[in-house]
């Protein structure tokens, strides 16, 4: 059965990314000028517009910042399977906020600050999505 | 800072009926909207020669409309490409654009088929692009879902409740029913709030705005010429538009955001009331953008009606209804009178400070306050009569 949900249309600058998802690894730049840590991806700092950076690897720990439950599925054939989910801004430990799902517990359960950590779900054989659950 | 205080004005208003399928074309509703601001205003499509609005490819080019409806020598015509946050921009815009000299009689307007047409608030592209691959692939994908992450924010950190957000649709629905534009006048009851189905939590159905097929126009010119024109002139005495850090290229670049418990409003208040040589306590009424229940809570607080964090409490005890301190989204608001992205809360400003909003108008208003947007960036008009 093919993979009905939205995937990720990887780019220049998001490759390394998800590239690492598929290796387990959860990946963040660090601009090699100014040090600066960033998530999203961009091609410049937005401190110090230094294109340089390495990617640096997540120790994957982080606290839930604000969360949603989704019980009405869109488009509904896409998501009527899987409401209600749980959608949560994570702030990892190294100081970026990261969106992803929490599994693993009762959508009623989460709660702010809640420790969480993340695991790895291959959904095609190119995307690996960085998802969590409670540490 | 907006330099042109009370020197341009609104001098026409029009708008379309506000529908769930309007069955024409966006472009027949624009020009229904601008015909009438043009006949409200006194004036003849000659007269008119610039168009400033705005679209989320949904609608159609200014001068598109200006050809429609006989507009013979438009020097004027921009679309801006952008979501709500510009409905009171185009305003302000229009003012910067005779100030130059470049028109001198311009029509603003948005016209969509949001609902029969292209859903703001439905699903996107399943193809995740750009900044989307980091937040669609977890099913996070429509306004609603996006802005409830806001709004449980502003729970965690200031213990905003449902009650409250229930009191400002309970409120905007009551506005409604006097209002003869309103897609939704049937009263809803605190309990039928909190019975309504939940969509996205912390969001129930009632807190979401509508969708609605229709347009709305505005016409602005230098207050001089509008004192000669038929309608008694609303002056635009303050605007400001933008955000803090992080504005973001879409929605849910908002990721990047540094404080989910605020929005734009914050960033963009003192410019706003230093144009306006006023603060929050000169202002009657408010118009303010209401896609969702809390984003009241958070502009309030933005632009200083009241302090960080208490929006909640603010909006209750009747404060926020017709005879209070501070009456809000008299014509219904987004949530209950329709979405014309915005526009529509300048219409009902511009008809409470002419006096003729009929059975919903609220007495000795002087001064009104418009805003748009409710995320990283947006714009606000101090209007006066």
């Amino acid at each position: 059965m093919t993979y009905a949900k939205p995937l990720p249309v990887v780019d220049a600058e998001t490759r390394p990314f998800w590239d690492a998802c598929r290796d387990g690894k959860l990946k963040i730049q660090s601009c090699r000028n100014c040090g600066h840590k960033r998530f999203p991806p961009t091609f410049y700092c937005p401190k110090c517009n230094s294109p340089e950076h390495d990617w640096i690897e997540s120790k994957g720990h982080g606290r839930v910042f604000s969360w949603i439950v989704v019980r009405h599925p869109v488009p509904r054939d896409v998501y009527a399977a899987d409401v209600p989910y749980v959608v949560a801004l994570i702030e990892l430990d190294e100081g970026v906020r990261i969106a992803s799902n929490i599994v693993g517990i009762e959508p009623e359960k989460v709660t702010a600050n809640m420790p969480v950590r993340v695991i790895f779900k291959s959904v095609t054989p190119e995307i690996t999505l960085p998802i969590f659950e409670p540490a | 800072m907006y330099a042109l205080r009370d020197k341009y004005a609104i001098a026409g208003i029009g708008w379309t009926d506000f529908s769930k399928k309007s069955g024409r074309t966006v472009r027949s509703l624009a020009s229904e909207a601008c015909i009438n601001a043009i006949a409200d205003a006194g004036l003849k499509p000659a007269d008119i020669d610039g168009f400033v609005s705005f679209n989320f490819n949904d609608s159609v080019p200014a001068i598109s409309v200006a050809t429609e409806i006989g507009v013979p020598a438009a020097r004027y015509a921009n679309d801006f490409l952008s979501g709500g946050n510009a409905a009171n921009m185009i305003v302000l815009t229009a003012a910067a654009v005779i100030e130059a000299g470049l028109a001198e009689t311009v029509l603003c307007y948005r016209a969509m088929n949001g609902r029969s047409g292209f859903r703001l608030g439905g699903g996107r592209d399943l193809a995740a692009y750009n900044i989307t691959q980091f937040t669609a692939p977890f099913g996070w994908i429509t306004y609603p879902q996006a802005m409830a992450m806001w709004c449980r924010r502003h729970m965690i950190e200031y213990g905003t409740n449902a009650e409250q957000l229930g009191e400002i649709a309970v409120t905007f629905r009551k506005n409604a029913e006097k209002n003869e534009r309103a897609m939704q006048r049937d009263p809803i009851s605190m309990d039928d709030y909190m019975n309504s189905r939940m969509i996205v939590e912390p969001f129930r159905m009632l807190d979401i705005c509508l969708e609605t097929d229709g347009a709305c126009a505005v016409l602005v010119t230098s207050a001089e010429r509008a004192r000669d024109m038929k309608r008694k002139p609303v002056y635009i005495s303050g605007g400001a538009y933008g955000g803090g850090p992080n504005q973001g290229e879409d929605l849910f670049d908002a990721l990047r955001w540094p404080d989910h418990s605020h929005n734009y409003a914050k960033y963009i208040a003192d410019d706003l009331w230093r144009s306006a040589g006023m603060g929050p306590k000169d202002i009657d009424i408010a118009q303010i953008y209401d896609c969702f229940t809390y984003s009241i809570i958070m502009q309030l607080e933005g632009l200083g009606f009241c302090k960080e964090g208490e929006g909640g409490p603010f909006v209750q005890g009747g404060r926020i209804a017709p005879g209070g301190e501070l009456p809000l989204n008299t014509a219904g608001g987004l949530l209950s009178e329709g979405y014309i992205h915005g526009l529509n809360h300048v219409i009902e400003a511009v008809q409470q400070l002419r006096g003729e909003a009929g059975a919903r108008q609220v007495s000795d208003v002087e001064t009104c306050l418009t805003t748009a947007g409710a995320m990283t960036c947006g714009s606000a008009m101090v209007l006066r009569n």
